[in-house]
C-alpha cells in the first residue's frame, strides 16, 4: 500500500479494528545447556493461535474464556505490548505491522488500555494530575501547563471525581476511584479505541456497577469502541454488542451477545453458560462439567476441547475445526457443522464415554 | 418443641465483637454480630471487602491474628462455649469439630509434604486410629472428593495438582475428622467458572452425606443462591439482613441488599443501566453514627442518622433497618 493510500481512511462504515489470523507463540524451553544435556525438547507455548475478528466503530466486542485461554495476550498484541508471531492487525484498514515507529505514533495515541489491577497500574509516587496528564505530554497534544491542567480537571469530572483530587496520590483513593483514574488517563489522549482487560475483576459488585455504568456512559458520549476482556459472563452480557469465546488460544465461537447467550452453539460455550451460578434460582438442572483445561504446552490433537466434549467423535479427535459461519454467528466445531448437536439450550447430553 | 436437644442450633453466635487496637484508637471490625446455624444447614455470609465476613469466620475458629481480639459476645458450639477456651483446647476443636476451607488452596497445603502425609497426620491427630487405618481413610476421602487414582495420587506433592484438584484435597483435609461444622471462606474465588461449579456441587454433596453444617463466606451472590439455605448480608462489620436465601435474593428488604442485588449484572436481564449504590463502604475508622449505611441510603431519615437499628424480625428473617420498626414494611 502506498503512503498516499494510507492517509485516506478506509470507508467510514468499515470496521475500526480487524485482526486476521493473529498468533503469538512464547518460547518456554529450558536453557540450551539443559536441553543438550538432558535431551529436553524445545517447548513452544501457543498462547494465541490464529484468531480473527473485527470490531465496528462505537461497538463493544468482548473476549471471554477461562484462565490461560489467551484473551489477555490478544489484548496485549493489539495495543502493541507484544509483537505478533503471525497475522495482521488493521486499524481503519491500515496494517499496523507495516508501519514505521514514527508512522505508528499518531495511531497509537488513538489506542488506550485499562488494566485489571488499579493498585498496580498507577505510579504511587506521582500525583493523580500527573498520571492523567502523562499521555497528553507523551504525545505533545496540549501546550502549556495551565492548559494541560484544565484538560485534566475536565477529565476528572468526566469520570466522576473532583478537580482537586488531581493533587492527591493514588493511595488516597479506593479501588473503584483508582479505576476511575485509570479511565481518565486512558481518555486523556482522545482515543477512539479502548482495550479493557478485566477492568472490574478486582472490584466489589456495587463498585463494579459504578464503573460499568461509567464506561457505558463514556462510550455513548465519546463514541468509543471497546475490546472488553473478562471471565465474568454476566458482565460481558451487560456491556457487549458481540462476544468471542476463546479456548486454548483459539476463538471457538463468535456471535451477537444476545444470540450467544440465548442460543450458544459450541459445546464449550454451552458448558461455560451452564457453569454460571444461577441467581434466578429457576432450579434448572445443571450439566456436570467434566475435566479441566488441558496443558497448553501439550494441547490435545484435533479440536482442543474434545477430551471434555460429550459429543466428540473420531473426526473431532483428529481434525482441527475452523471457525465457520452458523445461523447465529460463527463456531469452530465439527458437531455444529454436521448438525449433530441438539438445538439451542442443551437439555441432556449423552453420557460421557468413560 | 418436644425435644429441645434435637432443635438446638449447632452454632450460636451472640453479639460477637472483634476489635483491632491501633495507635489512633480501637477499630471495631465486627460489631454485634448474632446468628445461628442448625445442624446440616448451609449459611451463606455475603458482603463486600472489609464487611467483616472473613473475620467473623476466623473468630469462630479462634484464628484472629493478634493484635486483633474478640472483645465481646459469645460463640457456642453444640451447647459449649468456645470463644474463651485456652489455645490448646481450641486447637483440638479446630479440625475435629470445625473444619476450614480457605480461598487459596496453595497456602492451605504444605508444599514440602505429600498430600498423603498431610491427610494422615490430620487424621491421626484427631481420631484414634493406626497409621495404616489413617492412610486407608485418606484414600477413601480422596476418592470421595473426586480424585481419580487416589491410591497413586496420595503420594504426590501439592504442586503436582491443578488448582481445582488442590481445592478438592483441601476439602478432603477439612473433612478428615468428620467435623460438625465447616467454615468455607471464599472456597471457589480463585477458580475458573467451570471448576467453581464442580467444587460447589462437591461441597454440597459431601455436607449432605456427612451431615455437616457449613458457614459459606463469599462475595459471590450466585454461589450463595446455588448453595445456601439461609444468607446473612454484612455491611461495615454488622449484619444488615438475614433470612432464607430465596427471600433475601428475590425480595430483599434492607436498602443495602436491594442496591446490592440490583448492581449485579444478570444474563437475560436487559437493562441500559445497572442500579448503582453511590459512594463506598466506610473505612473502619470512619463508620458513621446511627445506621452504618445511612450516608449511601436513598431512604434514610433522621432516626437512621442518630440511632443504630437493631435486628428486627420480619417474616422468616431479620433486618437491621428503621424502615421495618414497629411492624412497618419498608415505608417511612
Amino acid at each position: 500500500m502506498s503512503e498516499a493510500a494510507r492517509a485516506v481512511p478506509a470507508a467510514a462504515n468499515g470496521p475500526l479494528l480487524a485482526v486476521r489470523d493473529l498468533a503469538r507463540y512464547f518460547d518456554v524451553s529450558r536453557p540450551l545447556l539443559n536441553r543438550l544435556i538432558e535431551g529436553d525438547r524445545r517447548q513452544i507455548l501457543k498462547a494465541v493461535d490464529g484468531v480473527s475478528f473485527a470490531i465496528a466503530r462505537g461497538q463493544t466486542l468482548s473476549l471471554v474464556g477461562e484462565s490461560g485461554c489467551g484473551k489477555s495476550t490478544v489484548a496485549r498484541l493489539i495495543v502493541g505490548l507484544y509483537t505478533p508471531t503471525r497475522g495482521t492487525i488493521d486499524f481503519e484498514g491500515v496494517d499496523l505491522a507495516g508501519l514505521s515507529r514514527t508512522a505508528l505514533a499518531p495511531i497509537r495515541r488513538r489506542f488506550q488500555m485499562i488494566f485489571q489491577d488499579p493498585y498496580a497500574s498507577l505510579n504511587p509516587r506521582w500525583r493523580v494530575a500527573d498520571i492523567i496528564a502523562e499521555p497528553i505530554r507523551a504525545h505533545g497534544l496540549i501546550a502549556g501547563a495551565d492548559a494541560v491542567r484544565l484538560r485534566v480537571d475536565e477529565l476528572l469530572r468526566h469520570v466522576g471525581l473532583a478537580p482537586n483530587d488531581g493533587d492527591k496520590y493514588p493511595h488516597e483513593f479506593s479501588g473503584g476511584q483508582r479505576q476511575r483514574i485509570s479511565i481518565a488517563r486512558a481518555l486523556s489522549s482522545n482515543p477512539d479505541f479502548l482495550v479493557c482487560d478485566e477492568p472490574t475483576s478486582a472490584l466489589d459488585v456495587s463498585v463494579q456497577a459504578q464503573i460499568l455504568n461509567l464506561m457505558k456512559a463514556l462510550q455513548r458520549e465519546f463514541g468509543l469502541t471497546y475490546l472488553f476482556i473478562s471471565h465474568n459472563l454476566a458482565v460481558v452480557y451487560y456491556v457487549s454488542d458481540r462476544v468471542g469465546v476463546m479456548y486454548l488460544g483459539r476463538l471457538v465461537e463468535l456471535a451477537e451477545a444476545k444470540t450467544l447467550f440465548a442460543r450458544p452453539q459450541h459445546p464449550y460455550t454451552r458448558m461455560l453458560l451452564d457453569a454460571i451460578p444461577d441467581l434466578e434460582m429457576s432450579g434448572r438442572a445443571r450439566i456436570p462439567v467434566a475435566g479441566e483445561v488441558p496443558n497448553p504446552l501439550a494441547p490435545p490433537t484435533g479440536c482442543a476441547f474434545h477430551p471434555r466434549c460429550p459429543w466428540a467423535n473420531e473426526r473431532c479427535r483428529s481434525e482441527r475445526p475452523e471457525l465457520k459461519a452458523t445461523p447465529t454467528g460463527a463456531a469452530a466445531c465439527h458437531a455444529v457443522e454436521e448438525r449433530r448437536l441438539p438445538d439451542a439450550r442443551v437439555v441432556a447430553p449423552p453420557a460421557l464415554p468413560s | 418443641m418436644t425435644s429441645p436437644r434435637a432443635n438446638r442450633p449447632l452454632l450460636e453466635v451472640d453479639g460477637l465483637r472483634v476489635e483491632f487496637p491501633t495507635r489512633r484508637g480501637t477499630l471495631v471490625a465486627v460489631d454485634g454480630v448474632s446468628f445461628h446455624i442448625d445442624p446440616g444447614e448451609v449459611l451463606g455470609v455475603v458482603g463486600e471487602s472489609g464487611a467483616g465476613k472473613s473475620l467473623t469466620g476466623a473468630a469462630i475458629i479462634g484464628l484472629i491474628e493478634p493484635p486483633g481480639r474478640i472483645a465481646g459476645g459469645r460463640v457456642t458450639l453444640d451447647g459449649r462455649r468456645i470463644d474463651d477456651l485456652p489455645y490448646e483446647e481450641m486447637r483440638r476443636i479446630r479440625g475435629r469439630q470445625i473444619g476450614a476451607v480457605f480461598q487459596d488452596p496453595l497456602t492451605s497445603l504444605n508444599p514440602l509434604y505429600t498430600i498423603g502425609r498431610q491427610l494422615v497426620e490430620t487424621i491421626c491427630t484427631h481420631l484414634d486410629v493406626t497409621p495404616q487405618q489413617a492412610r486407608a481413610r485418606a484414600i477413601t476421602l480422596l476418592q470421595e472428593v473426586g480424585i481419580t487414582a487416589a491410591e497413586r495420587r496420595i503420594d504426590h506433592y501439592p504442586h503436582q495438582f491443578s488448582g481445582g484438584m488442590r481445592q478438592r484435597v483441601v476439602i478432603a483435609l477439612a473433612l478428615c475428622a468428620n467435623p460438625r461444622l465447616i467454615i468455607a471462606d471464599e472456597p471457589t474465588t480463585a477458580l475458573d467458572v467451570s471448576i467453581q461449579a464442580q467444587i460447589i456441587a462437591l461441597l454440597k454433596k459431601l455436607c449432605r452425606e456427612h451431615g455437616a453444617a457449613v458457614m459459606l463466606v463469599t462475595h459471590d451472590m450466585g454461589v450463595i443462591a446455588e448453595t445456601a439455605d439461609r444468607v446473612a448480608v454484612m455491611y461495615a462489620g454488622r449484619i444488615a439482613e438475614i433470612g432464607p436465601v430465596r427471600d433475601v435474593i428475590k425480595r430483599p428488604k434492607h436498602p443495602y441488599t436491594i442496591g446490592l442485588m440490583g448492581s449485579i449484572p444478570t444474563i437475560g436481564r436487559n437493562v441500559e443501566r445497572l442500579t448503582q449504590i453511590d459512594g463506598a463502604m466506610p473505612r473502619l475508622d470512619a463508620i458513621p453514627p446511627g445506621c452504618a449505611f445511612n450516608p449511601r441510603c436513598p431512604k434514610a431519615f433522621d432516626r437512621c442518622r442518630g440511632e443504630r437499628p437493631e435486628a428486627m424480625a420480619i417474616e422468616h428473617g431479620q433486618v437491621a433497618c428503621w424502615l421495618y420498626a414497629n411492624g412497618r414494611m419498608g415505608e417511612r
